[in-house]
């Protein structure tokens, strides 16, 4: 089997020890809470931290605490398997909670937490690869190489953020509290991506996700669709998080059109909420806001599928967000 | 959702029963025999307990005191030369034992005798990303890892060849210097009959072309080798392999040891399906390193080397051209298959052949040309996988006749019922095709799935499909030529009543262990559980060739019934002189010899083999089996006949997205022809495993390559080569059609690999049915149909696949006349050739049973 490279681990019980451990070793140490991206890639030799800062022992960020009416705030420990089930975030964000249940397999949704999908390395078919496969095309630019093999020609990596909820926390506008021996800071979904697959986090390595805070659950809705081959297993080639408020009359008075997996971030379309505002969601304005997507969208050929159908049916796929906000 | 079984068991319309004559080679019973108590019947497999506790041992769980273990370092060059490999600084690290590279092991070894082309560890050359160039044994696999790592290579890069078409315009460099000339390995150019002509006369021809992406087995038990050296001068290898009996032949020549001292003991494999049938690097070299450091040595793939080890589904693109009359019924059939063959031989001359060999076993075919032509190209070898050869071309023919179908306005399933060969009669390419339950398979799933009131029925978007396949029980032929069993049993007795049974047979997850049970103990009269099966070790069990082919019950079930038999006879003779009671009288039942007029009158099994070794001492035998010879005598007549086939017919009910492509397959009612079944259970689960596997061939399987990125798989994992989840498997109904075959123990069939025959087409089908357009290539991607739905939007052609092959120079074909005009079996070039005077010149072409031949 491939095997782990040599690696310190701590298992500290407090945030503000993990923060700790971690600032005193730097750039050598990462952070892991269920290991499931972690591990993987450690064992491809695609991340070689000599520290692994464990986080399974902090209770405090396995909690989920607020009200719906003034924003639930989930621990970013707390399980994907448990924030699929939990009934609070079911009752007011069963977006949230659909996204979670789609994410990998039953047992590593018991393993994987919220805080590794919201802060899941970006993915490339070019990157996920064993470290004698990469070197046998001399690398990319994400890790040991120079050239971006997906857009040979560009100074920048495309890697794609793959995560499920990503998309949905932005727009939502969700907002992130991260805590280092700075203190704490909170960052919104909206500013914690950043625009290429190597440095797709605005946050700093040393800065522990301790938790994420929903907005009040009153007057939007928000939707979730996720493109894949199977079932179960995959990682989305495509997710539209749509978020919608509506008068009593159905007319849209604010729209958020979000893409996952199709750019190194998720990434909000504009112009495509902006066109359903004053409009009800009838078939004419969901199939204009959905080819506005189209038009936008950027996948490219790092993910399964090839990029020109993610692309071709990205209009069907926001339209089927959108429609299930009527 | 999950699987749902419909009727259990179905009898044929020639179904078996008690008051017909046995059929099939049925075990002779000393007097009247009673009902067969186990075979028929859903007896447990005799190693469920320890699979379903996680009890059973597969080879990576073995483990020996001082062992060592190993790993490979791996090309990344797909086409290179050698310069040289400094191993210095590997040899130095702490805990290495031994560093070995291709200079140990000059001899070349190979599945087949006309392809020994490959090395234990790559001596000059490099031939696809992952040819295994250097090994280390070391304390643990993390220090042999590293050791790995600190294995200096200079490559020398040479032309990396993708594709047939490359490989085509590409003679030199020359990836292997045998072969036919270039980088073309095997040619094969047949014709039985003049198949110009029967097209020039037909009423309609049809010409398409097809391509079939390859995939892998993708078995969950990565394979594994654990090897042992003894002081007195003999190695052991345990090992996940389908065929010990061609890995202990090929260890003793690359190890140049005698044969008797080398001893292969396959351990039950976790999943095989033709990935565990060739002789692998890893399977040598745990062995020369044992060899060398005197310890032992083990090594298991990780999942991306056992992408690269492959011998899967090779990639073909078909091109097919078929008169028929206004009826439908095939007069001519001109196919062209061009064959991906990946880096090494493997079994590829037989798979080139298997490419066409069986297009003539389910619709009567009255002239056939074949031409095939197989490449090497810088990819992981092609080579076997579940249908050998056969589901490519199958799926071609299976939607060329419902294009054909179309084309004439007809009933799909009428042109295919008008076209069936007939029961105990000779093919186009003197196949001899013995019982031949199509027929009733097609009823079976036409009634089941209540298909006249979908086809051509349902809204848009969803659709039915149906297709057929046949395949093997079997080869006719060893892979070596020789003329001795293909399969042997012996049976020892013992006083306690024990009966120990041997036989070189592999279980793969197939239940080959349970099948072998069975019949012993029902020849016997006693309870499988009394039965201690031991299989495929080269040191005790007498040769099976192996579990490939689809052979291990047919060849293996016969040797079984001999050999019990005759283990039985001894004991009748002892009991009868014992209870004066003549042996016609004697029944072997319940664990008794007994009285069939006096039942209460008997013995105990125990008592009987007491008796019967009191008698004449120790209680032994043995039984063997070798298939018929097959009738056809022409270069490449090997290849295709078997003693038995078997036949499916699917329907697949579909749900198409027209506005992604994506394809739902709902569910599948599947028919097979299994003869007769020895245990309905395990027939039912190949039936379902292969469904499942099929459904992954059909809408996603692939191995990939990205020929602009040094021909490198595009992603050897099991998250990215996408195989179906549970979520994606359908409700499947399956229904046994049970018509005995002469040829079968008890009458029975292989069913491990023909039910996936009909899957893929069958779901091409249904897309048609279902949106109107065509994907003529497997796997029906999304892409692919989506495409082919816009290009229909837009007028043009509602269709997705090869437009063009590419230039080859056929020779001329060996010229074979069929069975009904004259032929002897050869070809008219061979000095040999006799025209036969037909006896009705006339030559019908359903009367031309040549069973009696």
């Amino acid at each position: 089997m491939l095997r782990l490279p040599d690696f310190d681990y701590y298992a500290p019980s407090t945030a503000e020890e993990a923060v700790r451990v971690a600032a005193d070793h730097g750039p050598d140490a990462a952070y892991v809470a269920g290991g499931t991206d972690l591990y993987p890639n450690m064992k491809r030799r695609q991340q070689t931290p000599a520290v692994v800062v464990g986080l399974s022992r902090i209770s405090a960020l396995r909690e989920i605490t607020g009200e719906a009416s003034s924003g639930l705030r989930i621990g970013a420990g707390v399980t994907l398997t448990r924030l699929a089930e939990d009934e609070r975030v079911r009752a007011a964000y069963p977006s949230v909670a659909y996204a979670a249940s789609t994410i990998s397999t039953p047992l590593l949704r018991n393993m994987g937490t919220i805080g590794g999908n919201l802060l899941l390395d970006t993915r490339c078919n070019y990157y996920d690869q064993t470290y004698e496969w990469r070197k046998s095309i001399d690398f990319c630019m994400k890790r040991d190489g120079e050239i971006c093999w997906v857009a040979p020609s560009s100074p920048k990596c495309w890697a794609v953020n793959s995560s499920d909820e990503a998309p949905l926390m932005v727009a939502l506008d969700a907002k992130l509290r991260f805590v280092s021996p700075e203190g704490e800071r909170e960052i919104p979904a909206r500013e914690l991506y950043g625009a290429d697959g190597i440095n797709y986090l605005t946050k700093r390595p040393d800065e522990l996700l301790l938790d994420v805070c929903l907005p009040p659950a009153n007057g939007w809705r928000a939707a979730y669709v996720k493109l894949r081959r199977r079932a179960s297993f995959d990682f989305p080639v495509l997710g539209v998080a749509a978020r919608v408020k509506t008068a009593a009359d159905g007319t849209v008075e604010e729209a958020t059109v979000v893409l996952g997996a199709v750019h190194p971030s998720p990434r909000i379309i504009e112009e495509a909420g902006a066109v359903l505002v004053g409009r009800k969601l009838t078939d004419e304005a969901i199939r204009e806001a959905g080819e506005i997507a189209q038009h936008l969208a950027r996948p490219l050929d790092n993910t399964d599928f090839l990029p020109h159908w993610r692309k071709q049916v990205v209009a069907t796929h926001v339209g089927r967000a959108l429609a299930g906000l009527r | 959702m999950g699987v749902s079984n419909g009727t259990p068991k179905d009898n044929g319309a020639n179904g078996h029963g008690q008051t017909t004559e046995p059929v099939g080679r049925h075990p002779r019973g000393e007097g009247e025999r009673s009902d067969s108590a186990v075979v028929g019947k859903p007896f447990v497999k005799v190693d469920s307990r320890s699979k379903v506790l996680g009890t059973m041992k597969f080879a990576d769980d073995l483990t020996l005191p001082r062992m060592l273990h190993a790993k490979l370092l791996r090309s990344t060059e797909a086409h290179a030369r050698i310069v040289s490999i400094d191993t210095t600084r590997a040899e130095a690290l702490e805990g290495v034992y031994a560093v070995l590279t291709g200079r140990s092991m000059p001899i070349t070894y190979g599945i087949l005798p006309v392809s020994q082309d490959e090395h234990a560890l790559c001596v000059d050359r490099v031939r696809y990303i992952g040819d295994p160039v250097a090994a280390v044994a070391a304390v643990d696999e993390e220090t042999a890892e590293a050791a790995c790592r600190a294995i200096d290579v200079v490559y020398e890069r040479l032309t990396a060849i993708d594709s047939v078409k490359t490989a085509l315009e590409t003679p030199e460099p020359r990836i292997h210097d045998y072969g036919e000339e270039g980088n073309i390995h095997k040619r094969v150019d047949l014709e039985f009959g003049n198949v110009d002509e029967a097209l020039a006369s037909s009423h309609h021809v049809r010409e398409d072309l097809f391509f079939y992406e390859g995939n892998t087995h993708l078995p969950l038990e990565q394979h594994a080798s654990l090897a042992e050296w003894h002081p007195d001068g003999k190695v052991t290898l345990w090992s996940s392999t389908q065929t010990p009996h061609y890995v202990h032949r090929a260890l003793a020549k690359v190890l140049e040891l005698p044969p008797s001292r080398v001893r292969v003991v396959a351990i039950p494999n976790g999943g095989g399906f033709g990935g565990k049938s060739d002789i692998f690097n890893h399977e040598i070299v745990v062995a020369k390193l044992a060899m060398v450091t005197g310890r032992p040595v083990k090594i298991c793939l990780t999942r991306e080397e056992v992408f690269y080890c492959h011998r899967g589904r090779h990639p073909v693109l078909m091109r097919f051209r078929t008169g028929v009359d206004e009826r439908g019924r095939i007069l001519g059939m001109h196919s062209q298959t061009y064959i991906d063959g990946g880096a090494y031989g493997s079994y590829g001359v037989a798979s080139t052949f298997y490419t066409g060999a069986l297009q003539t076993v389910t619709y009567h075919v009255d002239r056939y040309k074949f031409d095939s032509v197989r490449c090497f190209t810088n990819k992981p070898p092609c080579g076997p996988k579940r249908g050998h050869g056969t589901p490519q071309p199958r799926f071609g023919l299976e939607v060329q006749i419902d294009k054909i179908a179309a084309d004439l306005g007809l009933d799909p399933i009428e042109v295919r019922k008008q076209n069936l060969v007939e029961p105990h009669s000779m093919t186009a390419n003197w196949l001899r095709v013995g019982s031949m339950g199509l027929g009733p398979c097609i009823d079976k799933v036409v009634e089941g799935s209540d298909w006249y009131s979908k086809f051509r029925k349902l809204p848009y978007g969803r659709g039915v499909g149906l297709a057929c396949g046949s395949y093997l029980s079997g080869a006719g032929l060893p892979i070596y030529w020789n003329d001795m069993p293909h399969s042997g049993v012996q049976i020892k007795l013992d006083r306690s009543g024990g009966v120990a049974v041997f036989c070189g047979a592999t279980d793969i997850g197939q239940g080959s262990d349970s099948v072998l049970a069975f019949i012993v103990a029902d020849v016997l009269g006693i309870d499988p559980v009394d039965i201690r099966v031991v299989c495929g070790d080269t040191d005790l069990t007498p040769v099976d060739l192996g579990s490939y082919s689809s052979r291990v019950t047919l060849m293996m079930g016969n040797a079984a019934i001999e050999a019990a038999e005759r283990a039985r006879a001894p004991l009748a003779e002892a009991v009868s002189k014992k209870l004066s009671i003549p042996r016609s009288r004697l029944v072997f039942g319940g664990n008794r010899v007994f009285d069939a007029e006096n039942p209460e009158t008997g013995v105990t099994f125990a008592e009987a083999v007491q008796f019967a070794e009191t008698s004449i001492g120790t209680i032994g035998s043995t039984g063997s089996y070798k298939p018929p010879r097959a009738p056809g005598r022409y270069k490449g007549a090997g290849v295709g006949p078997s003693p038995a086939y078997s036949y499916s017919a699917a329907v697949a009910e579909v749900d198409v997205d027209p506005e992604t492509g994506l394809v739902a397959v709902e569910r599948i009612w599947i028919a097979h022809d299994i003869g007769r079944s020895i245990n309905p259970t395990l027939v039912m689960g190949q039936v379902e495993g292969s469904v499942y596997m099929g459904l992954g061939e059909a809408l996603m399987e692939a191995m990939e390559y990205r020929g602009n990125r040094g021909v490198v798989h595009k992603f050897p994992s099991m998250l990215e080569y996408k195989s179906p989840t549970t979520m994606e498997m359908c409700d499947v109904v399956t229904y046994l059609i049970e018509d005995p075959d002469p040829n079968g123990p008890y009458g029975a069939k292989e069913v491990g690999q023909g039910p996936l025959l009909p899957i893929m087409p069958a779901v091409a089908n249904a897309v048609f049915d279902a949106v109107g357009v065509r994907v003529d290539e497997v796997p029906i991607s999304a892409e692919k149909v989506l495409k082919a739905i816009l290009a229909k939007a837009e007028g043009k052609d509602g269709r997705y696949g090869p437009a063009k092959t590419p230039a080859v120079e056929w020779h001329e074909p060996h010229r074979v006349p069929p069975p009904w005009e004259g032929g002897d079996g050869r070809a008219i070039d061979d000095p040999k050739h006799m025209p036969v005077p037909l006896a009705d010149p006339s030559g019908h072409r359903y009367k031309h049973d040549m069973s009696g031949d």
